[in-house]
């Protein structure tokens, strides 16, 4: 409210009839805006509390243990969520394994004077494209283009590693890795995109200091640039694994949907919003219950994982 | 620096759609939404329907006839071009829950329906039944990726093994005696079933549960498998059997039919291997007495050629609308689609009913005010 004062008081200097209009303008926004925000906490408290009365009867029959369960019955109606938790979490994981490295080295390289601006505009303009694909068609291009591209070669680490847990299964056709791998390239863009910005929004007088000092670029970029945009880049990253944990058309169509545990990663798997897509439709009383209650540990870690975000962010703004 | 900023905010932009673009997909519930609206160049006969105005009726359900469903509305409305339904293939639990809330004017449904509804509906609509009918039938196959091997057959005792997981190889001897003079791979059985909830994974549930002394995981729209990889839909079962040498999944026989997948023959309760087509699905009710509700379920069909799995799916009705010429508009529709239009159903593969079940139908829905 303090900085509002002085917008106030210039008001009441203006405040001669000639500017009561602007008056009674400022103060509609005002009241207009405070509504606004008011709205929006309202609709997200109505979600909450629609999700949460409806998953009440699965809460009140499973309570915590439906969290550590890994039945999945609609005929006998006894749910359980730890498979979905588990590959929500494990697919989200390896997308960002493949996503960091590739996703901040290209927003590196965007941002530094590689090339002339007349091709890094394109380039970075076609990476957000990637982001305007609907998950829909990523899931098409996963199960008739990229899947059966990278089969050969997820079949020979089978054969050369068979012997590490993850790899010891023969690569199904629709599995949990080659549906993280498409999860990556889903959420590239949001770290590109954020981090470039962060990386180009850095004030320049850094590097020319670094460069003054006598580092050379490699040095400016690992010691001085990335650790000066390292809240963006976590942040970036952080939004990235918000999209992946929420992701569902893409990992219903391409992780094989069983809701078992297989330490395989080239093993069938399933998420939770995959399994509420797949089985809402048809779902009803504590099936459907169940289904709401897992939509809200899927709020609940996607609220753990902003909470994180805020933290580490606000951390590293703390070092600067 | 503008055109710094101007590219920044161009950046945050196209995120932003496509953050909202990508939810907005992920969010949509995947129904396929046909109204059949009237073509303009096409023959019209006005009498033929109910009254002179258009009639709008809508409704919601099952997906497994919704082919069938669109095909015959959209014929309807070519002859009676004053009737326009609209159908959504929701799936039946969602159709049938939008038939109790009274939002449609018919529900369809792949299963019928059960007491709990039955009763909620008698109490919304004072103590009134709800009218249930079959409107067709179809039968689901086992359908099988497996080079060179043209003509598959699956004794109870092999598909019963291979959806429970004891029989995982294609070299098993409980297949390889019923295929004698045909090489069977020593592969894996990729097992294959619907990871949405379905009509037709009840059907076949229904069945197993029914023919399989091993098979405890009971029948409804969605089971819990014990092996196999789930694909979602149709389409997606499909997609992934041409992918997958060695897979072995269940689908409708007219999808099969459609997406020239090959399907295996089937012991059926007699002993007999049938291979499935409409003429040995249409056996499976054969001698069957059809309750007053015709909540008719055959999970074993007792005839000795009868394809063993094959199921009704039903249309729901209301037993009085406020406007009659819907109620006429419904009544004409039912009668149309039970005996002109039985050459659309058999040329999409399914099982027109048959004519002494078609009449009691016709009789059930005379009544609705």
């Amino acid at each position: 409210m303090t900085s509002l004062t002085t917008a106030q008081q210039e008001t009441l200097i203006e405040s001669s009839s000639k500017f009561s209009g602007v008056r009674l303008t400022d103060r509609i926004f005002y009241w207009l805006t405070v509504i606004l925000a008011i709205g929006i906490g309202l609709v997200l408290i109505w979600i909450t509390y629609s999700l949460l009365s409806i998953a009440i009867p699965a809460i009140a029959s499973f309570g915590l243990g439906f969290l550590a369960s890994s039945t999945w019955n609609p005929v006998q109606d006894v749910y359980g969520a730890f498979p979905q938790i588990y590959g929500t979490i494990l697919s989200s994981f390896i997308a960002l394994l493949f996503a960091i490295p590739l996703g901040v080295g290209v927003a590196i390289f965007l941002s530094e004077n590689f090339l002339p601006r007349k091709i890094l505009t394109p380039i970075a303009f076609t990476v957000e494209l990637l982001a305007a694909i609907p998950s829909v068609v990523y899931g098409m291009w996963g199960i008739f283009i990229f899947i059966p591209a990278i089969l050969p070669l997820l079949k020979w680490v089978n054969n050369a590693f068979g012997w590490v847990p993850i790899f010891s299964t023969s690569p199904s056709t629709r599995q949990l890795f080659a549906a993280s791998l498409v999860l990556a390239i889903m959420i590239l863009p949001t770290i590109i995109a954020i981090s470039r910005d962060t990386m180009i929004s850095i004030p320049p007088q850094l590097r020319q200091g670094a460069y003054g000092l006598g580092a050379t670029r490699w040095e400016t970029i690992t010691k001085v640039l990335v650790p000066a945009g390292l809240s963006g880049i976590i942040g970036s990253i952080m939004l990235a694994l918000g999209r992946a944990l929420g992701e569902t058309m893409a990992l219903a169509m391409l992780v094989g949907n069983s809701n078992r545990i297989n330490i395989s990663w080239f093993a069938p798997a399933s998420t939770i919003s995959a399994l509420i897509a797949n089985q809402f439709g048809e779902a009803s009383g504590l099936q459907k219950s169940a289904l709401f209650y897992e939509a809200l540990v899927l709020m609940l870690l996607t609220l753990a994982v902003n909470v994180l975000a805020e933290f580490i962010v606000g951390r590293f703004q703390q070092v600067e | 620096m503008t055109s710094l900023s101007c590219l920044k905010r161009r950046a945050f932009l196209a995120t932003l759609t496509a953050a909202s673009l990508g939810l907005a997909v992920s969010c949509a519930p995947t129904s396929t939404d046909v109204s059949t609206s009237p073509t303009s160049g096409a023959p019209t006969s006005p009498q033929a329907g109910g009254g002179g105005s258009t009639v709008t009726l809508s409704g919601a359900g099952a997906s497994f006839p919704a082919p069938l469903y669109q095909r015959w509305f959209a014929d309807y409305n070519k002859e009676n071009s004053n009737v326009q339904i609209s159908y959504q293939s929701v799936g039946s639990g969602a159709g049938v829950e939008q038939f109790l809330a009274g939002t449609v004017d018919f529900g369809a449904s792949d299963a019928p329906l059960k007491d709990e509804e039955r009763e909620k509906f008698k109490a919304a609509n004072n103590g009134a039944d709800p009218i249930q009918v079959p409107m067709t039938s179809g039968s689901i196959v086992f359908a099988y990726n497996l080079d060179g091997v043209d003509e598959l057959k699956l004794s109870r005792n092999a598909y019963c093994g291979i959806v429970t997981g004891e029989i995982s190889n294609w070299n098993d001897p409980a297949i390889a005696s019923s295929n004698q003079g045909v090489t069977l791979p020593d592969e894996p059985i990729q097992w294959v079933y619907r990871s949405d909830g379905s009509g037709t994974t009840f059907g076949f549930t229904t069945h197993l549960a029914a023919a399989c002394p091993n098979w405890t995981a009971g029948a409804d729209k969605s089971v819990e498998w014990a092996t196999g990889t789930g694909a979602k839909g149709n389409e997606g079962i499909t997609a992934q059997l041409q992918q997958t040498p060695g897979a072995l999944g269940y689908v409708e026989f007219s999808y099969a039919r459609e997406n020239g997948l090959k399907m295996a023959a089937i012991e059926n309760k007699a002993g007999n291997i049938i291979e499935p087509s409409p003429e040995s699905g249409a056996l499976a009710f054969k001698g069957e007495t059809v309750p007053p509700d015709f909540a008719l379920i055959v999970a074993d069909p007792s005839d000795a050629q009868a394809y063993p799995i094959t199921t009704l799916t039903w249309m729901l009705f209301y037993p009085g609308y406020s406007d009659a010429a819907k109620a006429d508009a419904i009544k004409n529709v039912v009668t149309w689609a039970l005996t002109d239009g039985k050459a659309g159903a058999e040329e999409l593969g399914y099982i027109p009913i048959d004519e002494e079940l078609a009449t009691k139908v016709q009789d059930a829905v005379a009544q609705i005010k």
